[in-house]
């Protein structure tokens, strides 16, 4: 069973539709007692850095999802779902993140923001999420703020708009990306049948 | 490098889709969910369906409508037509769409890009502006392109980025359906503008066009229908076309 947070920021019907049409049971949590039985967790990525902690923190999710990643259970942040990862964000300066990595969140300083539409992900090395997708995939991008690009041991790959950013993360079984999958049509689709493999 | 997106745009009248020129004289194309399907296959990097009848019918029609269409496709999904409310914002949001596109609503009620920023995100709202020209400049018109407001494009276009849009959807009255080309002077006015992307829409009648709206009119985004919905082009020849033209295309 794969639990997908409800921190009450918005629609969670892409990524419930899009493991549905994978075959792939869901179960949306809203709080801690909708956890039993789930064996997969994905963060998606609606609403604000601060509605998003503000929500987990509300419905008594936040200690339990950190505690979730750093005992190495199987992760997916997706957009939103990967900057919370982070400690802080420009979005909301406040408030302080999962902290799972260290650093912040940037806002965009592009010409256009948000940063909306496909780009390409550039890979460091081959990463397991991304079996049998083609080099240089264009995925769906949709967001104003940013993890500035740096070589680490879990940064994946990188993606350009003006300047590079971090849009794929690995650790063990935690993985968080930039991207939108639910909304990359066939190449998304085939990247959470990867993730479930994996993990 | 991000790619310019290609949007075919399925205008709705009944749950079919239709089109027309210059906002009136409709014509029936077909079942929505199908065409969707069809061009996501071929490329189109998102998809609009916005109804043309509902500023002035009821709508549950559309909401099942929209639902039924976001069920079958996995690239973004916007929506417009008759979106008035916070309410029809939450309907058409939570019956599967990404985006809600706002025109006449918005106009009427400035404040509902802000609550629907505040409450959905910027990326939701997506600002869709009727304008026709009036001597040196352009005006919003509202309910379909039916009544001139006297509202400036370019000074709508500021305040709209200002309360909160996340893109604007650049409609031209004058060139909707002639297939003349795009209004590149209106096009490329706005998006100098603001800081936030625009679709070009309206009057695409041949693959210059879209590369002009894009390279002279400085789009974000082109919106298709006509060029698409008669199987004159493909989407995939469109994207070669493009291509070799330098544009960087999915």
């Amino acid at each position: 069973m794969i639990g997908i947070v409800d921190y009450g920021a918005g629609n969670l019907y892409s990524i419930v539709k899009a493991f549905d049409h994978l075959g792939f049971s869901t179960r949306v949590i809203k709080s801690v007692d909708d956890v039993l039985e789930i064996e997969r967790v994905v963060m998606p990525g609606v609403g604000a850095f601060s509605s998003a902690i503000d929500g987990l923190k509300s419905k008594g999710l936040f200690s339990w999802l950190r505690n979730w990643i750093e005992t190495g259970k199987p992760f997916l942040g997706i957009c939103l779902g990967m900057q919370v990862l982070f400690e802080t964000s420009d979005e909301a300066k406040n408030i302080k993140g999962l902290g799972i990595f260290p650093g912040r969140v940037r806002r965009l300083n592009a010409k256009k923001v948000p940063h909306i539409g496909w780009n390409q992900v550039l890979l460091n090395s081959a990463c397991g999420l991304f079996k049998g997708i083609p080099s240089r995939p264009y995925f769906y991008f949709l967001h104003s703020y940013y993890v500035p690009y740096q070589e680490s041991d879990y940064v994946q790959a990188r993606t350009v708009y003006e300047v590079p950013f971090v849009s794929v993360l690995a650790r063990g079984n935690l993985y968080a990306v930039q991207f939108h999958p639910e909304k990359s049509g066939g190449l998304g689709l085939r990247m959470l049948d990867n993730w479930v493999r994996l993990c | 490098m991000l790619a310019t997106r290609i949007i075919p745009c399925l205008d709705i009248a009944d749950a079919r889709v239709v089109k027309g020129v210059r906002f009136q004289m409709l014509q029936s194309l077909g079942d929505p969910i199908e065409r969707a399907q069809f061009y996501e296959e071929q490329g189109a990097d998102e998809i609009m369906l916005l109804d043309v009848n509902a500023s002035y019918k009821n709508r549950d029609l559309m909401f099942e409508l929209i639902s039924r269409v976001a069920k079958r496709i996995f690239i973004p999904l916007c929506v417009g037509g008759g979106i008035r409310d916070i309410e029809d914002m939450r309907m058409a949001l939570m019956s599967g769409a990404d985006k809600v596109a706002i025109c006449t609503g918005a106009i009427m009620n400035p404040g509902l890009i802000t609550e629907g920023a505040k409450r959905f995100g910027s990326q939701c709202i997506v600002l869709s502006i009727d304008a026709k020209r009036y001597k040196d400049t352009w005006h919003c018109y509202t309910y379909g392109g039916r009544r001139d407001t006297g509202l400036d494009v370019l000074e709508w276009a500021r305040l709209s980025e200002e309360l909160g849009a996340g893109e604007i959807l650049l409609n031209s009255i004058d060139r909707d359906g002639t297939g003349e080309g795009y209004d590149l002077e209106l096009t490329k006015m706005v998006s100098e503008e603001v800081s936030i992307p625009i679709i070009a829409s309206g009057g695409a009648g041949n693959l210059e066009h879209l590369y002009d709206a894009i390279i002279r009119g400085r789009a974000d985004a082109v919106l298709l229908a006509s060029l698409v919905h008669y199987d004159e082009y493909q989407i995939g020849e469109i994207k070669d076309y493009l291509r070799t033209r330098g544009i960087r295309v999915r």
